[in-house]
């Protein structure tokens, strides 16, 4: 059994203007010590799926349909008790900007301490101690001392390494890092990720990795989620995504990255902007972008094909691409079947 | 003018910031310590280092914002010095800022943003030329003649860097500034508007200053690049070069740390990882700035800065040990 189950999952945000469906039918599943990753841009909804596992949605925000199963136990609809206890307990998250995920007011060390005390029966001693291991653990030179420190004599990477061991502290089974190193310089993003990657081994804990950085999905994910407009458009193994993309919009978004090879030349970006969530199209949500766009895109929003054992993608281009070679044929019901 | 001559030139550019450390004290910030280089005409300059390295306070600098500390900086040969050179320069050398969403005044309309360097240089003739320049500017950037009346608000942040660079451009200049102008787009966004500078460049031949944290979008735009790290030029080579074979060891940390957009060459790949963080410059070490985090470093490196020199053609380096490095 998959550790996390995520199934049709939709969540919307009710907002003045109308409803905003920010995640629409997503289904993905995690297996224990795998780093899944979701990529997208902006407003794609990554972000608000990882919300939405844990849910800690915005007030205007709910989930109103679809199913989060943790280790077989349904979530939604669990009710806030049980969520109590999994938030921290089974799944911790670390946010993007380290500036801001930490109290100002109060010393690493309470803040360390806090979370520790709430999730587990460990008394201050204990829990004193265990904060000071995690800050070993996460590589921070002389942990006695910086526990008595505030968040503002910490740099960039040193909070986000404390937030990385508030996360760990009660050895959480998921870990959802969402743009964990986005605010992070390079050669900083360097350390935590190889940081993350040494932990996510030595405690076999399973990670989601909420990113737009193609090259910290390559280094990192086993597997990968290419989310656009709230719906998935492409998943599967890491490699099968880099070489094989098979959605329109992940194939746009592997030409938009320079590379050594591009040097020099043009770049093949995607035009137009991404999509407005208020106003989104019957049909496929990638199709006003989309060069290739066909006839039935605009009309009908392709459903989630299995290309192969490990991929799948929600493209017309790819029936388009088997009807060309023959390898799906139209039965005279209409319907499209594989050979 | 010789054709060699290149456009800008910078000598051993300074930049101190004062900051208070106590009542009536206060120490000097080497934001930036000695820089040297020059552009060439037509030629982009990819200027690369960690936040808080001095790389957008050169830009800065370079363009008068902040009134340079100590150094020269030369426009065609000329020296940019009274506030009529500086005037001048403006017109020619622009820059166009990171954040699209704090750079236009929320205040102005389209037209407004981008007419207001015409009417401060007095440019243009005229309501009608005026308004002519204006579609003529957007038209550059991909922006249609309905945007004009809009207010920046109403647009999605590629839209408004198109209108940063179009406010940029509105002087005709010869060099623009660019700080890190894509970071804040999403990587399809940020791919057309890379693309919009390179169309530029071509058809105005423009001189880019490229200073931007993403290696691999520098290393797409640029010509040259030179990489700082607290407040010093530690290398500058051609792009290529410096790619596949940089020679200081923080030049080489960095590029090894960047995250490569492919599964096979990312698992294969040796990170230098660097410990520590980079020091504060009010603290700067002595020597060599990078020794702190150099698993090279000796004793040579506390005692006096590595000179800024030419080891092959085009490819400068301050380091003391190259040879035991590479």
């Amino acid at each position: 059994m998959a550790l996390l189950e995520v199934k049709n999952l939709q969540t919307s945000f009710f907002t003045d203007a109308g409803e905003v469906k920010a995640v629409n039918d997503v289904s993905f599943t995690l297996d224990r010590g795998k780093v899944l990753g979701i990529v997208g841009e902006s407003g794609s909804g990554k972000s608000v799926t990882a919300y939405s596992i844990m849910q800690i949605l915005a007030g205007t925000g709910k989930i109103i349909g679809g199913s989060v199963k943790l280790d077989g136990q349904e979530l939604v609809g669990a009710g806030e008790k049980v969520m109590k206890t999994v938030r921290g307990n089974k799944i911790s998250i670390i946010f993007q900007d380290p500036m801001t995920s930490l109290n100002p007011t109060y010393t690493i060390g309470r803040q360390l301490m806090e979370a520790i005390m709430l999730h587990t029966n460990r008394n201050k001693k204990q829990a004193y101690e265990r904060a000071v291991e995690m800050l070993r653990l996460v590589n921070i030179n002389e942990p006695e001392k910086r526990m008595k420190q505030y968040p503002f004599e910490h740099s960039g990477g040193m909070r986000q390494r404390v937030m990385i061991a508030m996360a760990l502290a009660c050895e959480p089974d998921i870990l959802i890092a969402d743009e964990p190193t986005t605010a992070l310089d390079v050669t900083i993003q360097a350390q935590i990720l190889e940081l993350m990657g040494t932990l996510q081994e030595e405690l076999g804990m399973a990670i989601i990795m909420i990113t737009h950085d193609l090259g910290v999905v390559a280094q990192m994910c086993d597997e990968v989620v290419v989310m656009y407009a709230g719906s998935i458009c492409e998943q599967g193994t890491a490699d099968e995504i880099f070489y094989n993309p098979k959605h329109e919009y992940t194939k746009g978004l592997m030409r938009s990255i320079p590379t050594a090879d591009t040097a020099g030349k043009k770049l093949k970006p995607i035009t137009g902007t991404p999509i407005d969530l208020l106003n989104m199209p019957k049909g496929c949500p990638f199709a006003p972008r989309c060069d290739n766009a066909m006839k039935i895109c605009i009309s009908h929003c392709a459903e989630r094909m299995q290309i192969n054992e490990d991929h799948a993608a929600a493209c017309w281009m790819n029936v388009k691409a088997g009807l060309d070679s023959g390898e799906i044929v139209i039965d005279e019901e209409g319907g499209d079947s594989h050979e | 003018m010789s054709e060699n001559r290149p456009l800008i030139e910078v000598k051993d550019l300074k930049e101190y910031f004062n900051i208070n450390t106590g009542m009536f004290r206060s120490k000097p910030l080497k934001a930036v310590d000695g820089v040297s280089f020059a552009i060439k005409k037509g030629e982009t300059l990819g200027l690369v280092g960690e936040s808080g390295c001095g790389k957008t306070t050169v830009g800065r600098t370079l363009l008068h914002l902040y009134k340079p500390t100590g150094g020269e900086i030369r426009y065609n040969g000329k020296l940019i010095k009274t506030n009529a050179d500086i005037k001048e320069f403006r017109k020619k050398a622009t820059m166009v800022f990171q954040d699209p969403y704090s750079s236009l005044n929320p205040r102005m309309t389209v037209s407004d943003i981008i007419g207001e360097p015409l009417d401060v240089h007095k440019l243009v003739k005229g309501k009608k030329e005026r308004q002519e320049r204006i579609l003529e500017l957007m038209g550059y950037v991909g922006l249609n003649s309905e945007h004009a009346a809009r207010y920046a608000h109403e647009f999605s942040g590629g839209q408004r860097q198109r209108i940063g660079i179009a406010r940029s451009l509105a002087v005709n200049p010869d060099f623009i500034v660019c700080d890190e102008p894509v970071s804040a787009l999403d990587v399809s966004i940020q791919a057309q508007v890379i693309n919009m500078f390179d169309e530029l460049q071509e058809k105005l031949g423009l001189t880019y200053l490229f200073i931007a944290h993403d290696l691999l979008v520098v290393r797409h735009i640029s010509d040259r690049i030179a990489v700082m790290y607290l407040g010093r030029m530690v290398e500058l080579a051609p792009a290529a070069e410096i790619y596949d074979r940089p020679l200081h060891p923080y030049s080489k940390s960095l590029l090894s740390a960047v995250p490569v957009p492919d599964p096979k060459v990312a698992r294969a790949n040796k990170r230098i990882v660097l410990t520590g963080d980079i020091p504060s410059p009010l603290n700067a070490p002595s020597g060599c700035p990078f020794r702190t985090r150099c698993q090279y470093a000796c004793d040579k490196c506390a005692e006096s800065m590595p000179p800024f020199e030419e080891v092959s053609t085009g490819h400068f380096v301050a380091c003391h040990c190259l040879a035991e490095i590479n």
